[in-house]
């Protein structure tokens, strides 16, 4: 069980007030709050031993490179990945699929080929292949989802053809929780030779990963939504496609040697990592991840999971409330509209309420086009929130409804 | 007397008045909300992307005539709050002249704290149909130069 209290004075930001009231975080599937472990982590860094890495001949370089080093290797056993050469330091999610969409596509994507996605992914799992596929001509294919928001996975074998180069998937949507099922879209894909990516941004902190059981070719996470720092982000690659693909970015570091005739790469996974990296923001995120074993995975998916039970529960007894993705498969994000009331209007209340909440289209209007709206209301919530807050929530919908109605 | 036979100034000291009388957020934005419903409402055929304003998150329509040399605005948007927002807008500027429009400061939007008190995008919001008004009258004007 999670000792709530002492979870909460881990994270500072959440002792304050907004308005003069109690602020209910409910934005964290946008980002989350960090620990004080982290924040201190990076002070140490750069109060301490910051110095550039990997370059130096002396004490400080050797002792920056050394943290560096350490936090890939965490990174590496907290997904469970072979070698921590399979793993490289991006600025994120977004940068890590840009990073594969590229260097993939330049390998491997030829005229008339075929991407295929779900409807359900973030802008940042469509349209880095929207620009590859015009680069070369190929074409993006989507597998459609259910009015639950499961998706429709016998449609998968009929979307693929000969053609088809790669499957690129989100874990879980961003803009309505739903879990999607990766491990048995990487066995069909892989049936035909055909690599996932997975996009793991909001599936990485709330449940655990082994990429080598899921199987899957990439798999790509943010450092600030796993309460790490913002800037930095994992690709985590099987070693044969990142050996094969050639560098995205050039620059410092991911050179072995460079003349003005000819310049040869680094190895992995210093080939893609070209120019100074974050590697502060490195070393957050192993401490995050460190952070996150110290209170317990289990621990924190069945906080979660009663959160989620508790919150769509009480939300059901208010009258006129519509629930996107209405399913049991799903994290605790709570994506909802108010009959007759806009998103927009709720969000500025609920505001003022202390409450943070997102309204809009989450930067996923394909979802938002499927279900025939403009926006929802997110909820996301978090192993350090409450039952307590979420009838703050409640009570905050009930006065948006007074308010507006 | 109409709010377009006082000054600028007038409508909008009176607007700071009225929202000085209330104490927390949840009264300014009913006050907001009953503002909205006297916005001079928009025809449905002029509710299309020609006059749909680019930066909010809720969708916003501003339409503008010119009659006997001054500028009248009507609107809506599918928010409340927006509505409310843009109706006071059009309160202090609709029924004015080009010039009064584009040379007016509308200092009211800091001081009934909705400029501070929006986020950056929602307060680009609130810019970008002021903004367009302005673009509007610099329109007519040149219109009316000609």
């Amino acid at each position: 069980m999670i000792d709530i209290n002492k979870i909460r004075s881990d994270f500072p930001v959440l002792a304050n007030k907004v308005y003069g009231k109690p602020l209910v975080y409910f934005d964290n599937a946008a980002t989350t709050q960090k620990p004080e472990m982290v924040i201190n982590a990076m002070k140490e860094a750069y109060t301490t031993y910051y110095s550039n890495i990997h370059r130096g001949v002396h004490a400080l370089s050797d002792i920056s490179s050394e943290k560096y080093e350490s936090a890939r290797e965490k990174v590496r056993s907290f997904i469970k990945a072979g070698t921590a050469e399979e793993i490289i330091f991006t600025a994120g999610t977004t940068a890590s699929i840009n990073l594969v969409a590229f260097s993939f596509g330049e390998r491997y994507i030829k005229s008339g080929d075929e991407v295929l996605i779900s409807e359900l992914e973030h802008h940042a799992n469509i349209v880095p292949w929207q620009m590859m596929c015009e680069r070369k001509n190929a074409h993006l294919k989507v597998i459609p989802v259910n009015d639950d928001g499961s998706l429709r996975i016998e449609e998968i074998s009929r979307l693929i053809t000969d053609k088809t180069k790669l499957v690129a998937i989100t874990q879980v949507s961003n803009a309505l929780g739903v879990i999607m099922p990766v491990k048995e879209i990487i066995q069909k894909a892989h049936e035909y030779n055909i690599p996932v990516l997975v996009d793991g941004a909001q599936g990485i902190q709330h449940g655990h990963v082994d990429v080598r059981d899921l199987d899957c070719d990439f798999y790509a996470f943010s450092g600030h939504k796993i309460y790490g720092p913002t800037g930095i982000g994992i690709l985590y690659g099987k070693k044969k496609w990142l050996e094969e693909m050639p560098p995205y970015q050039g620059g410092g570091d991911m050179v072995e040697r460079v003349s003005f005739e000819k310049t040869t790469y680094n190895k992995l996974p210093f080939k893609f990592e070209a120019g100074t990296t974050n590697f502060v923001g490195a070393i957050g995120i192993a401490k995050a991840l460190d952070y996150i074993e110290s209170v317990g995975m289990e621990d924190i998916i069945s906080h979660e999971k009663e959160l989620t039970e508790y919150s769509c529960t009480r939300i059901k007894e208010i009258d006129g409330i519509k629930i996107y993705g209405d399913t049991n498969n799903k994290i605790s994000i709570l994506s909802f509209l108010i009959d007759k009331v806009h998103q927009y209007d709720a969000g500025m209340i609920l505001d003022k309420m202390g409450i943070a909440v997102r309204t809009g289209s989450h930067c996923a209007q394909p979802v938002m086009t499927r279900f025939g709206i403009d926006g929802t209301i997110r909820a996301s919530m978090c192993f350090y929130n409450t039952k307590e807050e979420i009838d703050v929530l409640i009570n905050g919908i009930e006065k948006v409804r007074e308010m507006m109605l | 007397m109409s709010d377009h036979e006082r000054t600028i100034e007038e409508v909008q000291n009176e607007i700071i008045d009225d929202f000085s009388l209330f104490n927390d957020w949840m009264e300014r934005y009913n006050h907001l909300i009953e503002h909205g419903k006297d916005l001079p409402v928009i025809e449905e055929k002029y509710k299309n992307n020609e006059y749909l304003i680019e930066g909010c998150q809720s969708r916003v329509w501003l339409y503008p005539e010119f009659i006997d040399g001054k500028i009248y605005f009507k609107a809506d948007s599918d928010a409340i709050i927006t509505k409310g927002i843009v109706a006071l807008l059009i309160k202090v500027l609709s029924g004015r002249t080009p010039d009064e429009i584009v040379n007016s400061d509308l200092y009211f939007i800091d001081r009934v704290g909705l400029r501070q008190n929006l986020s950056p995008t929602r307060s680009n919001g609130l810019l970008a149909m002021l903004k367009q008004m302005k673009m509007y009258a610099l329109a007519f004007k040149a219109k009316q130069n000609n």
